[in-house]
């Protein structure tokens, strides 16, 4: 009894605890209310099915919520990601182009540039994108919030510019791939989600960077004074953040086959902050975990696709989403009270007691 | 020394109104027609609802905090009003008093959660912001129009002044919320326990202000502008749509950096923040004067002036704190 009880606790008080434990409850209500929803079935060697169609519909809200994890670790946040998305999303369709062309009657795929240059320049225009957020925040020192809405305000207009204000479809078959290509049965957007995410975590685990976000997020001074590149790192969050959202643009832009500069990625950024934040991680920065991020974005996605297979209106989906962040909130502040600074300094304390009455 | 603090604060409301000028100027100079009462007038009938929330979020970013529900809960005011007066038959008067009683609740519920249950205003106003725009989507999908004798009055009512320049009743609505803000910020105990509570929290708390009641005040009042602006939106459009006001808040956040307001809280002015949304109106005015332009050049150009203000801002807030060592919470 005496054992069991600080276990439990002990499971509380991970941070994946709560994520995991949010995403299963939503699968095990699919699971007894939705008919066939963990079937699988394989159609012309692809795998089918909601839980594959969850993964895939997640990869871009996935990619945002991975770098607002690292923005957001800092002590920062990134609200334009949205509009990034639109103007990554703009490049890459104005560049690829809306031609459809026929040749003896059998459709030829031409693109305007190669569709490599076409991916790279939407890539490097959205890290740019998130440097500039870094130069506001980290070097300028511009409260996050403030400085990445600028770009919020002006994104939309300035892929709006891009495409001149049309939906720009596109017809070059080759690039549909990202988005609803297959590759070993399964969609090619969980690769790219997959190959991404090992990348991060190998950063966040196997270099010291991680734990430099962390200690930013934790303590901003004592970090500087401990001699870390404050600014550096801060900058390179934002960086990836713009990284991330670049290629989210993509694989919508590939999985609609057009550019919308006016819907593409709207509220996107509502998306990719409930994320972090049902990820169990703190909006006030410090510790973080990538993980716990990804899952929050497989959470928000599996919300929005029961509600769609309950047969509700979509509508309603914002608020049973708001409803739900609510919720597990609440259940979470209730929960982690133990997990408060000062409790931690009580624990550190109660933990040194008993190593000196091992001693 | 002191007097030299006050002059800084005033500058960016100084600024704001120099530019406001420098804007009306320019168009002036460069448009027929663009130099008259009339124009200035409309600044006003097109901004009014905006001007009403914006005032609700400046006191809110003066607090500290931050509302991004105004806009979602403009939408749900025009939905509730549409429904009262065309599914349940209201009086008109019932129903804007629904509306106004309806949105001071969302925003105490707001505040509450902030309050005592340690919600970060962001995430907070931000489920309410979704919230409020599903609950409109629930009453009606589609654009409902308002017939409602009462409101088309007040819609079509222009008040005439000099010149034959007239406004909207609107107009008059958010003048007078307009006073009764500047009153409650810079003459009330209410609004100057605001301001510490932007200053430092913990210091106002440890001072025995009521900071928990006057943080609930601020995002119920928050909410109540909401419902103002929301109503002001049906005289103005005579229709309710889940998506109308779409991104409002940003523009009201805008209009109050705009205005001089700092987002870092405990700096600001209400006045500032009634330039600010003029001056976002006044863009607008030029690019529909230039008539070539893409309208998509107002959001930049309101963008631009966003990050204008904010860096000058910020040179006046270092120069300010330059004989302090280091701010934990900055970079610099």
């Amino acid at each position: 009894m005496g054992l069991k009880i600080p276990k439990a606790k002990k499971l509380l008080e991970k941070q994946l605890f709560w994520p995991i434990a949010a995403l299963s409850v939503l699968l095990l209500f699919n699971f007894f209310f939705i008919k066939n929803f963990f079937a699988l079935e394989i159609i012309d060697g692809h795998l089918f099915g909601s839980l594959i169609d969850i993964l895939n519909r997640a990869a871009p809200l996935t990619f945002m919520s991975i770098g607002m994890t690292l923005v957001i670790a800092t002590g920062g946040i990134d609200i334009s990601v949205g509009s990034v998305l639109a103007i990554s999303g703009a490049i890459v369709s104005l560049m690829i182009g809306g031609d459809m062309v026929f040749v003896n009657g059998q459709q030829q795929y031409v693109t305007h540039y190669p569709m490599a240059v076409a991916l790279l320049v939407a890539v490097v225009v959205s890290v740019v994108c998130g440097i500039w957020n870094g130069l506001l925040v980290a070097k300028l020192g511009i409260q996050a919030m403030v400085a990445t809405l600028i770009l919020l305000v002006a994104g939309r207009g300035i892929a709006q510019l891009i495409t001149d204000g049309n939906v720009i479809t596109v017809y070059y078959k080759p690039f549909f791939y990202i988005g609803s290509g297959f590759l070993l049965g399964l969609p090619f957007s969980i690769f790219l989600v997959a190959g991404f995410l090992v990348m991060i975590m190998w950063l966040v685990k196997k270099t010291a960077f991680g734990l430099f976000v962390e200690s930013i997020g934790s303590n901003l001074l004592a970090s500087r004074f401990t001699g870390l590149k404050v600014q550096k790192m801060v900058w390179a969050c934002y960086a990836i953040s713009g990284l991330c959202a670049g290629i989210a643009g993509i694989i919508v832009a590939s999985e609609v086959k057009s550019a919308d500069s006016n819907s593409a990625g709207m509220f996107i950024e509502l998306d990719a902050i409930l994320s972090v934040v049902l990820g169990g991680n703190s909006m006030a920065g410090g510790r973080f975990s990538v993980i716990g991020s990804v899952i929050g974005s497989l959470v928000v996605q599996t919300l929005t696709t029961t509600i769609y297979a309950i047969g509700v209106p979509s509508q309603i989906t914002m608020v049973v989403k708001a409803l739900v962040v609510v919720a597990i909130y609440l259940i979470q502040s209730q929960a982690a009270k133990s997990k408060t600074k000062t409790a931690q300094v009580a624990q550190v304390t109660e933990t040194m007691k008993a190593k000196g009455a091992q001693a | 020394m002191k007097n030299l603090k006050i002059n800084s604060n005033y500058i960016p409301l100084m600024i704001t109104i120099c530019l406001f000028g420098a804007l009306f100027t320019a168009g002036s100079l460069a448009y027929r027609g663009f130099f008259s009462l009339q124009v200035i007038l409309n600044l006003l009938v097109d901004n009014a609802f905006l001007i009403i929330v914006a005032l609700g979020e400046t006191m809110i970013i003066i607090m500290g905090g931050i509302d991004l529900s105004v806009g979602a809960l403009i939408a749900l005011s025009t939905m509730v009003v549409a429904y009262a007066l065309a599914d349940l038959h209201l009086p008109p008067a019932v129903a804007i008093v629904a509306v106004l009683v309806m949105s001071s609740a969302f925003g105490f519920l707001q505040g509450w959660l902030i309050t005592y249950r340690k919600f970060q205003p962001f995430i907070a106003t931000l489920c309410g912001m979704f919230v409020a725009r599903g609950l409109s989507f629930i009453i009606s999908q589609d654009t409902i129009p308002i017939q409602d004798p009462f409101f088309i009055k007040m819609a079509t009512t222009r008040i005439r002044l000099m010149d034959g320049a007239a406004v909207s009743t609107s107009v008059v609505i958010a003048l007078v919320v307009l006073v009764c803000y500047i009153y409650l910020a810079h003459y009330t105990k209410f609004g100057r326990t605001i301001y510490a509570i932007g200053g430092n929290e913990q210091s106002a708390r440890l001072m025995g202000l009521p900071v928990d009641r006057t943080k609930i005040l601020a995002y119920t009042m928050s909410g109540f502008t909401s419902g103002v602006g929301g109503i002001v939106f049906c005289f103005y459009m005579l229709s309710a749509f889940g998506l109308h006001a779409v991104a409002l808040e940003m523009d009201a956040i805008a209009g109050a950096v705009i205005g001089g307001t700092l987002m870092t809280g405990g700096v600001g002015m209400v006045v500032g923040t009634v330039f600010g949304v003029l001056i976002e109106g006044i863009m607008q005015t030029i690019i529909t004067f230039q008539g070539t332009l893409n309208s998509w050049w107002t959001r930049i150009a309101v963008a631009f002036l966003l990050l204008a203000f904010i860096v000058v801002q910020r040179v006046l807030v270092l120069r300010r704190e330059g004989k302090k060592k280091i701010r934990p919470v900055e970079f610099i």
